[in-house]
């Protein structure tokens, strides 16, 4: 079990008039407390959906960021955010349309990052809100309170319990109530990125509903979840200060394919009750959303996959590793015996290739934190090398592939220059121990009975990674990019692949490119999925 | 085809001549027989007894042995069960240095190149050898006047000898590798230049086989580098062989575009996918670059599609992948997005991750599926790292070849589509029809650098070239089994190097022909159906030509066999060698024809026509002189184009020019159908002289080589000597040299101006000719009708084909006399 026991919380309120499209038969009466309507316009659209019923402020425009003010709270990060206001753009201010009603409407996809994401930055790395819009409001205008009320609930019950954790949770007003998640549904895997306060206060911890506290608990005091739901513990970013709060950073993740279950789960724990926001984005946060709405009653905030892997890198790297550095490269690529990890400061990160290895790969070009574009992608990625392993070697899990790739000789399956030329192939200055041909050894029958389970794996391996070096290293040329950051979850617990990479990188640029590496591979979509949540205006 | 000028001009003759002959076949002159390659048919090709002029010392640096077409015989055991038993089958040993004589066709000289493929797919070994052909070739001279009265009646204005000539022709062929000891026994039988003590090879499997050649044949293996010898190969058969290259249209009817070649050939990338992929700049004819390369390629696809689906053979793989469905291995867009792709302006059916779904799922897979994936995982990555390098390089001429696409509509189109996707249309993936042979081809030129064979232009023998997709299995299931698959590629060295005729408007944008038959699916019909149903006249025609020959019925139906068969592979792949036009099918009649010894079937029809004519000509000149200017120059035309319609074969024409020499143009058009000998003597020289007595130069260009009754070269020559005897205007221009004959340097009755002689075109330029005139359906209708010219142009024919007149518009026998003045 994932989440709280408590039992779905009685329909309050009658759903108030919604778009057209409305009504879902299975969520007819229930409980809407409030409607959303998207600040900025623009980007609404009709709701072809069923009305999202026990709404939370879902699907806002993110919000400019002018106002916020730095404060000392986040001097983690002060020394290292000069750069942050810098492509800040001037934003809207936040306030204005702070009591405006809003209504719920799917978040258009590639909203353009600039506005909301700068202004998440500066937030961010201040980690507080300004006072202004911390006092912004009192209970009234469009706020629920002045809504029909529906009859005065036990004192107990869960309409009660959230009326009162909406005001108390995350202790200011503006900020969103817990839990705080961030969440990036791939091809393959779901990231998830949670946020533990650790700083609440006794009398918090009194108001905090059952609910929200055994989803905590439930989270930090495992590292698996059900069979496939593993945390990270490595990767916990600790002592963090994130929209104020003070708190622990959890990195969680499960395969794609159990996202049914956990739908599910978020049904029967009656995620929905807390009113929380879950932003997610990835394909998943698409190809999903009807599922959550309907069977878990949960309306998904979507964002742009690209958008949250900048500002969730940035962010990350801003922040640092718990003291040590989050980007990393490989010194002495060409030789193995002198290879070596060693921090990189990426203070000044501009321009560079952002390459996402996750089931496919993006490849992106980053001019600042809001000027980027897609350069490219393969569809030869991490999803290709596990289908390819576990169609070769009956493998099921990334695991098991990268532990038979550990043991694996690549040369008995790829046929090598000199296996062609009987040495090196110096009209082109090709060395003999160069890959000619992948898998290309395979061709003779007495080869591929002989072969084992392990090589086909190292094969499988060293050929995918190869070759997005090879792409990545034609984009950056193309592109006149000499650093290129690699993320993405391939990268999860394969040294092989960076050290590949790195080598690769160096060596057919005689040393004029630059692999870089960031500690948390492939969260930052998910993280910066989650810094999309403090960009949204107050609960009201 | 004639051509006028003002000031100069130059004139392209097509009227024909008859040739009086001794019988060129006289009994007792057996023609030897050799069994071709590919069992087909017989080839009376004469031994040649002399070395080559030209190709001789330089290329014994390589192996000098003798091999003939029938090497292929004895590798292919079920194709030598097809050769005749008493024939002759040794092969020629005719080397410059050994100079030893066979009865061969065909004498393989020194410069015998082994393309040993290994990593190769299909494995294939290419064999690329040189060897002199010998031909009868019909030849006139005049004759010794002086003991003879000329004026005799009945008197053949020239005589007609049978030369053996010989020319220098290169053959590649390919053969798998299975046949490699069959084929090594086989050179090693024929070795005749002990001297020779090194044999060029290139290849993967130069490597493989080295010590099983240097055993074998006690040779010393040279290597030659594959790289290297496969861009000389790519630049041979693009500057030689028009229509070489051509893009890959999915739905198009047919689906092969052939591009016209670029008087500029550089630069261009070259996309090699053998086992892996190399891609190569190519700056120059000596410089390229080995500019990047991937292991996933070929042998990626076949080593990969083997593990997965269990299948053992690169074809039956593809043919896997063709029936195969990618989306239930791969993760698509729309499998990660749901729906809302469309919303997001995303295609859901790109694909997300390969293979992405059998990470995922622990279903079965089916091989069909896989291999489907697995084609469009490896073709979208090669396609996708040569937009990078074009992008990087600025090129967007990107040639693919390997055997990944050799003769495959699967990858073809797989990396097109890939291409396009990636470029986003900026860059054009473009195929070789010759690509399996570049690497021989290369590795040959190599071996002969010494004499430059660039310096010569090469022409590729349609009657002994397979063409293209020929032995592919998708599309020709039954012409051959793959395992007794070789493909065959002739290139003729043409006597003199060809260039394009300086006066073309945009020679980058030339296209001879008029209707691209590739594309006129109905034209196609109509064109293939009237060459069949020619097919019997031009075998009877041809026995009749050599009336002494024992053997001539039997080559006739050999050469009608033949043809025949050739128009049955056009009318199913009209793709086979490039663009099918109507000049395609003469020309592979003519090279046909002389495949089996028919070097000039009209030659004596022309040298009696042009007897005949010749007796006519001062009656028509006074006849003429008689007019005032404007009747004149209307007669004349007339005659010009009336001489396109006169067939002087037609007894009943004859005796009407000669009791008339105001020959009715009227009359003649009802009775007569094709051009023949008065062409050139009653319509063209007239005009010629027309020309001449206002002052203009004429350069009076004939055929080089002979083609239907067409006037040749050598005939012109004589004619025109025998004018000048009789007429003081010609005769006072040839001497002044303001009257030129040339030499076209086609031997097709049409005209690639993209392809002329030098010395035409080196004349032109020269003399600054200021007007071109083409005469005949050939040449000014089928070819150059729409050619854009920077000087003044006229193009006159009679339509004597009733289809191809209502084609343009017009009724049969209608004239086309198209005058064209440049646009400013």
């Amino acid at each position: 079990s994932f989440l709280s026991r408590r039992p779905r919380p009685v329909p309050s309120r009658l759903a108030p008039p919604y778009k057209a499209g409305a009504g879902g038969p299975a969520l007819e009466g229930q409980g809407v407390e409030e409607v959303g309507t998207p600040e900025g316009g623009g980007e609404e659209r009709p709701a072809r959906h069923p009305p999202a019923p026990a709404l939370r402020l879902l699907n806002r425009k993110p919000q400019g960021g002018s106002g916020e003010i730095k404060t000392p709270e986040n001097d983690l990060q002060r020394g290292r955010l000069s750069r942050g206001p810098r492509a800040a753009p001037p934003a809207a201010g936040m306030g204005d349309h702070g009591g405006q009603p809003e209504r719920s409407a799917p978040h258009a996809p590639g909203t353009p990052a600039g506005v909301g994401a700068a202004a998440v930055n500066g937030l961010l790395h201040n980690g507080f809100h300004p006072s202004r819009l911390c006092s912004r409001g009192p209970p009234g205008g469009g706020d629920p309170e002045l809504q029909p009320q529906p009859p005065p609930p036990q004192h107990d019950s869960p309409a009660k319990k959230c009326r009162l954790r909406r005001r108390m949770d995350s202790g200011r007003k503006n900020r969103p109530p817990f839990p705080w998640f961030g969440m990036d549904i791939g091809g393959t895997l779901v990231k998830l990125v949670y946020f533990e306060p650790k700083d609440i206060t006794a009398e918090e911890e009194q108001e905090e509903v059952e609910n929200l506290k055994s989803i905590r608990k439930y989270l930090t005091s495992n590292t698996a979840y059900g069979k496939t739901g593993i945390r990270d513990v490595h990767l916990e970013l600790k002592n963090l200060t994130m929209c104020g709060r003070k708190g622990n950073l959890h990195f969680i993740r499960f395969p794609s394919c159990a996202m049914h279950k956990f739908i599910q789960m978020g049904s029967e724990k009656n995620f929905s009750s807390l009113h929380t926001t879950l932003c997610a984005t990835g394909g998943g946060a698409f190809k999903f959303e009807e599922d959550f709405r309907t069977i878990a009653d949960l309306q998904l905030h979507k964002l742009d996959e690209l958008d949250c892997l900048i500002q969730g890198l940035l962010y990350v790297d801003s922040i640092g590793f718990n003291g040590k550095p989050e980007c990393y490269y490989f010194e002495n690529p060409t030789n193995p015996e002198l290879c070596q990890k060693k921090p990189y400061c990426l203070d000044n990160p501009y321009p560079m290739l952002l390459v996402n290895m996750g089931s496919g790969v993006s490849i992106l070009a980053v001019y600042s934190k809001d000027n980027y574009k897609r350069v490219t992608g393969t569809s030869l990625g991490g999803g290709t090398f596990l289908g390819l392993c576990c169609l070769l070697t009956g493998c099921e899990t990334f695991e098991e592939a990268l532990e038979m790739a550990a043991k694996g000789d690549s040369t008995n399956v790829d046929k090598l220059v000199k296996d062609i030329y009987g040495g090196d192939y110096e009209r082109f200055g090709l060395q003999g121990s160069a890959v000619a041909s992948s898998f290309g050894n395979m061709m003779s029958k007495e080869k591929r009975d002989s072969i084992s389970k392990e090589d086909l794996a190292r094969a499988t391996l060293v050929t995918i990674t190869n070759n997005i070096g090879s792409i990545a290293r034609m984009c950056a040329l193309n592109e006149n990019i000499d650093r290129v950051v690699f993320v993405g979850n391939f990268l999860r617990i394969n040294m092989v692949s960076m050290k590949l990479l790195a080598y690769a990188m160096d060596f057919w640029s005689k040393g004029q490119l630059k692999a870089l590496f960031l500690e948390h591979e492939g969260y930052f979509g998910a993280v910066g999925a989650l810094l999309e949540l403090f960009k949204m205006p107050a609960d009201q | 085809m004639v051509a006028e000028a003002r000031r100069l001009g130059w004139s392209v003759a097509s009227p024909s001549f008859s040739l009086s002959a001794r019988d060129p076949h006289a009994p007792g002159q057996a023609w030897p027989r050799c069994k071709r390659w590919d069992g087909l048919c017989d080839s009376p090709r004469r031994g040649s007894v002399a070395p080559p002029p030209v190709f001789g010392s330089p290329w014994n640096q390589g192996l000098g042995w003798g091999a003939s077409r029938e090497v292929g015989s004895a590798l292919s055991p079920n194709l030598q069960s097809a050769r005749p038993g008493g024939a002759c089958q040794r092969a020629g040993m005719g080397s410059s240095v050994s100079g030893s004589s066979s009865s061969l066709g065909e004498t393989c000289q020194n410069g015998a190149l082994l393309d040993v493929g290994l990593e190769d797919g299909g494995s294939l070994t290419k064999l690329a050898y040189y060897s002199t052909v010998q031909h009868k070739v019909a030849k006139v001279r005049s004759f010794d006047h002086s003991g003879k009265d000329t004026e005799q009646d009945h008197e053949p204005p020239y005589e007609i000898s049978v030369q053996e000539e010989v020319t220098a022709r290169l053959h590649f062929v390919k053969f798998e590798n299975t046949y490699i000891e069959a084929c090594l026994d086989f050179i090693k039988d024929h070795l005749v230049n002990t001297e020779t003590k090194v044999i060029q090879a290139t290849g993967g499997g130069a490597y493989k086989f080295k010590d099983l050649i240097e055993e074998k044949l006690q040779l010393k293996v040279d290597k030659e580098d594959v790289m290297t010898c496969l861009i000389k190969g790519c630049n041979f058969v693009l500057k030689n062989i028009p229509h070489e290259a051509f893009v890959y249209q999915k739905d198009s009817d047919p689906e092969f575009r052939f591009q016209t070649n670029h008087p500029n050939i550089f630069p261009y990338l070259l996309v090699n996918i053998g086992s892996g992929v190399s891609i190569v700049k190519v700056e120059t004819e000596d410089r390229f670059e080995w500019i990047g390369g991937s292991s996933i390629g070929g042998g990626t696809f076949w080593g990969l599609g083997a593990l997965l689906t269990k299948t053992k053979k690169f074809d039956e793989l593809l043919q896997l992948a063709s029936r195969g469905q990618h989306t239930n291995v791969d993760m698509l867009v729309q499998d990660i997005y749901g729906g809302a792709h469309e919303t997001l302006g995303l295609s859901g059916n790109l694909i997300a991750s390969s293979f992405g779904k059998s990470a995922t799922a622990d279903q079965e897979f089916s091989k069909e599926d896989m291999a489907k994936s697995l084609l469009h995982m490896i073709s979208n990555d090669i396609g996708q790292l040569a937009c990078l390098y074009a992008r990087l390089h600025c090129l967007d001429r990107v040639y693919f070849g390997g055997f990944f696409i050799r003769g495959h509509p699967v990858t073809m189109r797989t990396i097109t589509y890939s291409i396009n996707f990636f470029s986003k249309g900026e860059v054009q993936a473009l195929f070789l029809r010759h690509e399996g042979y570049l690497g021989a081809i290369g590795a040959f030129l190599k071996g002969a650098e010494q004499d430059n064979p660039n310096q010569y232009s090469w022409g590729e023998n349609y009657a002994g070239s397979s063409g293209l997709m020929s032995s592919s299995p998708e599309l020709c299931p039954t012409q051959r089994a793959r395992s007794g698959t070789f493909d065959l590629l002739e290139m003729d060295r043409l006597e003199r190097p060809l260039v394009n005729l300086p006066l073309l408007l945009d020679p980058s944008s030339y296209v001879p022909d008029t209707v691209d038959l590739t594309d006129d699916a109905l034209a196609r019909k109509y064109w293939l159906t009237c060459f069949e149903e020619a097919l019997d006249g031009v075998v009877k025609r041809a026995v009749a030509s050599q009336p002494g020959s024992v053997d001539a019925a039997e080559r006739a139906e050999k050469f009608r066999q033949k043809y025949w068969n050739k128009l049955q592979t056009l009318r199913h792949q009209p793709f086979a060698y490039g663009t099918l036009t109507v000049r395609s099918l003469l020309d592979t009649r003519e090279h046909c024809l002389n495949e089996f010894n028919f070097p000039d079937p009209y030659s004596k029809v022309k040298q009696k026509d042009n007897g005949v004519a010749l007796k006519c000509f001062q009656r028509v000149v006074s006849a003429l002189d008689a007019l005032d200017w404007e009747e004149r120059q209307l007669a004349l035309v007339k005659g010009l184009l009336a001489g396109n319609v006169f067939d002087w074969g037609a007894k009943a024409v004859s005796d009407v020019l000669e009791s008339d020499p105001q020959f009715g143009f009227e009359e003649a058009k009802k009775k007569l159908q094709d051009n023949s000998g008065v062409d050139v003597i009653l319509g063209v020289f007239p005009f010629v002289r027309e020309l001449l007595s206002r002052g203009t130069e004429v350069i009076l260009a004939c055929n080089s080589g002979p083609a239907l009754n067409d006037v040749t070269y050598s005939e012109s020559l004589i004619v025109a000597e025998r004018i000048a005897a009789m007429d003081p205007v010609i005769h006072s221009a040839l001497r002044e040299e303001r009257l030129l004959l040339v030499q076209t340097g086609s031997s097709s009755p049409c005209l690639d101006l993209s392809r002329l002689d030098k010395g035409l075109a080196v004349l032109v330029r020269e003399r600054g000719a200021d007007l071109v005139v083409i005469e005949g359906m050939g040449r000014a209708v089928h070819t150059n009708y729409h050619a854009a010219l920077c000087c003044e142009s006229l193009k006159l024919a009679v339509i004597k084909n009733s289809w191809l007149a209502e084609r343009l518009g017009g009724q049969l026998f209608s004239v086309i006399f198209k005058y064209e003045v440049p646009a400013e």
